[in-house]
């Protein structure tokens, strides 16, 4: 089947939808419903236009309009002197952004497209980082500090170039980590995977905490060495500068973009739709389940780990704490929240979840800690008016609205008999 | 005809500690259609989940064609052309009637034929041609099951496994649904029907065969169980009056 033919009778088959599944939700609240229907009619018709559009454009113009986006995210960090003075700062938070997003569409195939509650997500950012900091020697140099052994400064790392393969070691190994965990896990449905993911969060910050002939503890790891590019005659140390870590996110996170589209538009895509919607039938379509959801979850696995090399390399300093559950910045938590908020199963949901739940603690930074009061409550206002997140892919939100997404398991049938 | 496509030897099988299946025998013939009847909880559902591989069994022999097929995953038994409907709604709901049968074919690499069978598919059932672009969940419990079997058959099976497949439908869908199996069945495919409405069942089929508590108790042709005094005594009279 050529994509484009399948690409257009799923449009047509999402716009015949559209008007069914809208009147039941009316009907739910009637009166508030309305008033508030009214009042964000423009906000909703532009957000729902804009996507059809989107799906509906020949593939030239998608592309178009995708290097546009690309490059206008580029633009951000030249801009950014222009709109404030103060754009150092704000460079360095549209850095921060980028790790967000990264994690958010990393956390997304996982929530968002195979239907997996993750919420130990940030064990594997945690293992991205750790694997860069210990084997670039920052691990080594830590611990010799700490026990003041002589010539301990000698260990000081400085192999910047081994960056990009350690990128690489990094991604292997959270492949690793994420198969593992894995499949003893993936069998448990829902709440029951939850509650686990919830576990290996909190097993990989311990481990760090208590590993201290390797992670020297709770004092953590610094003088984690910066990326530098050395080819030929180009000698480039990221060093402190924001916008090389904020462009090297952005070159990942479109890479990641590109091969999630590839992957979701392929049978692997239908694979999780369908385990989605009903984990036995699934199965009875010849879908291996158990290894789709593991597929899914070290992917997830892998993205979640170079984002954790980048930020580890460009902070310098890591410790247990900067992997929390509840941490303010890539906690397990908040960055599910980025998935929900900016809306699951699709692409652009999960960046606008990242760039909001950043961005507007920091601009509401004034107001002191009130800000997160703020924050909480913009977070609750939007789940309640928009449960299914600003920006949500059209097949997610059909499957909320449709409210039939059931919870069988074909596992429990297939181990109790094995 | 004659030959055995399908069969059980002693088969155990069972969800968590205890055992549904006691030892089940069973000889589904090929080119047949094959219904199998019993009491609510005799294990019908059960042995149709271990012959398409969403249960393992504990014991026993499953062959199709002589070849072993017990135990396998559920792909493994689909590639061997066993294709299962269950008794439970199995339609994607929030995906389009179109998109659910593609998902039929979903083992299947090679996107022409594909495309062919689900042509073919939908000259064959109008409801897949005509409301395609439907959401499955929006149609109603007797148009889902018919798009169900249209489902099963984008993987050209060789045997078709149907759980009480008229269960919950009103007399004409239930007449479609039997109309189709006859005419699946007459286009070569050998079927293994459990049935509530044990009358129309048998009715269609060759041979039947009767559970009871994980057991095969009877076996024999269509006519001769319906004729059977015993299984009127035990089953006919009573399952009309269970399942209206
Ligand atoms: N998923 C399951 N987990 C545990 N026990 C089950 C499960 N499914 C069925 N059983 C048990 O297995 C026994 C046989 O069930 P099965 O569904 O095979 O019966 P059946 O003959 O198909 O009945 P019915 O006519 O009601 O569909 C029942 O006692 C039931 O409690
Ligand atoms: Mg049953």
């Amino acid at each position: 089947m050529s994509s484009d033919a399948e690409d257009r009778t799923r449009s047509q088959a999402e716009v015949t939808q559209e008007a069914t599944p809208g009147s039941t939700r009316q009907e739910g609240r009637p009166i508030q419903g309305s008033a508030w229907k009214r009042l964000t009619w423009p906000a909703r018709r532009v957000l729902r236009t804009a996507g059809d559009r989107y799906d509906r454009m020949a593939k030239p113009a998608r592309l178009g309009v995708s290097a546009g986006m690309v490059v206008l995210a580029a633009a951000v960090p030249v801009l950014l002197p222009y709109v404030t003075a103060d754009s150092g700062y704000w460079t360095s938070v549209a850095t921060k952004i980028g790790i967000a997003a990264l994690l958010a569409l990393g956390l997304n195939v996982v929530v968002g497209f195979a239907g997996l509650l993750d919420l130990g997500y940030v064990a594997f950012f945690a293992v991205g980082a750790y694997t860069f900091a210990l084997l670039s020697g920052a691990g080594r140099y830590a611990i010799a500090i700490s026990r003041s052994q002589p010539n301990a400064f000698k260990l000081l790392p400085t192999w910047h170039m081994y960056f990009w393969l350690l990128l690489f070691v990094a991604l292997l190994v959270a492949l690793i980590a994420g198969v593992v965990l894995g499949t003893p896990t993936l069998r448990l449905r829902g709440d029951y995977l939850a509650i686990v993911t919830l576990g290996f969060g909190e097993i990989v910050r311990i481990t760090a905490t208590n590993l201290n002939s390797l992670t020297d503890g709770s004092q953590g790891v610094n003088q984690i060495p910066h990326p530098a590019i050395n080819v030929g005659s180009v000698h480039y140390n990221f060093g402190l500068n924001n916008e090389a870590y904020y462009w090297l996110l952005l070159a990942v996170i479109v890479i990641w973009i590109f091969l999630l589209r590839r992957v979701n538009d392929s049978r692997i895509g239908r694979a999780w739709a369908a385990i989605r919607e009903d984990e036995l039938a699934a199965a009875s379509m010849g879908i291996p389940t158990i290894q789709m959801k593991l597929l899914a979850f070290a992917m997830g696995a892998a993205v979640a780990s170079l984002g954790g090399v980048i930020y580890a390399s460009q902070i310098g300093f890591i410790s247990p704490d900067s992997f929390q559950l509840f941490s303010s910045d890539f906690g397990s938590v908040i960055i599910l929240a980025m998935v929900v908020l900016g809306g699951m199963g699709g692409i652009a949901g999960p960046i606008v979840g990242a760039a909001l739940i950043i961005f507007l603690p920091e601009r509401f930074r004034f107001v002191g800690d009130a800000r997160f009061l703020i924050f909480g409550g913009v977070l609750v206002l939007v789940m309640v008016l928009r449960p299914q997140g600003i920006l949500p892919s059209r097949r997610r939100a059909a499957e909320l609205e449709g409210g039939e997404v059931r919870e069988t398991s074909v596992f429990e049938a297939r181990q109790a008999g094995s | 005809m004659g030959t055995a496509l399908l069969r059980l030897q002693g088969v155990v099988a069972g969800y968590g500690r205890g055992d549904v299946l006691h030892g089940v025998d069973l000889t589904v013939e090929e080119g047949a259609v094959t219904c199998l009847i019993g009491p609510n909880g005799a294990g019908k559902s059960t042995v149709l989940k271990t012959v398409s591989g969403l249960l393992r069994p504990k014991r026993g022999r499953i062959t199709l064609l002589g070849r072993d097929i017990g135990g396998l995953s559920p792909q493994a038994v689909l590639s061997h052309g066993v294709v299962h409907v269950p008794q439970e709604r199995s339609l994607f709901p929030s995906m389009s009637v179109w998109d659910n049968v593609l998902m039929g074919g979903f083992v299947l690499r090679d996107r022409a034929v594909v495309r062919r069978r689900i042509e073919h598919i939908a000259d064959r059932f109008p409801i897949v041609a005509n409301r395609r672009h439907e959401r499955a969940g929006s149609l109603s419990g007797g148009e889902q099951k018919i798009v169900e079997i249209a489902r099963a058959l984008m993987l050209d099976p060789v045997l078709v496994l149907m759980d009480e497949p008229s269960t919950g439908l009103d007399p004409r869908a239930r007449q479609l649904v039997f109309h189709t199996i006859t005419e699946i069945n007459e286009g070569g495919r050998t079927v293994l029907l459990v049935e509530q409405n044990a009358r129309s069942g048998l009715a269609i089929a060759h041979h039947g065969a009767v559970m009871e508590s994980g057991r095969v108790r009877l076996e024999g042709t269509g006519s001769s169980l319906l004729a059977d005094p015993e299984v009127a005594r035990l089953f006919l009279g009573a399952a009309p009056a269970n399942r209206g």
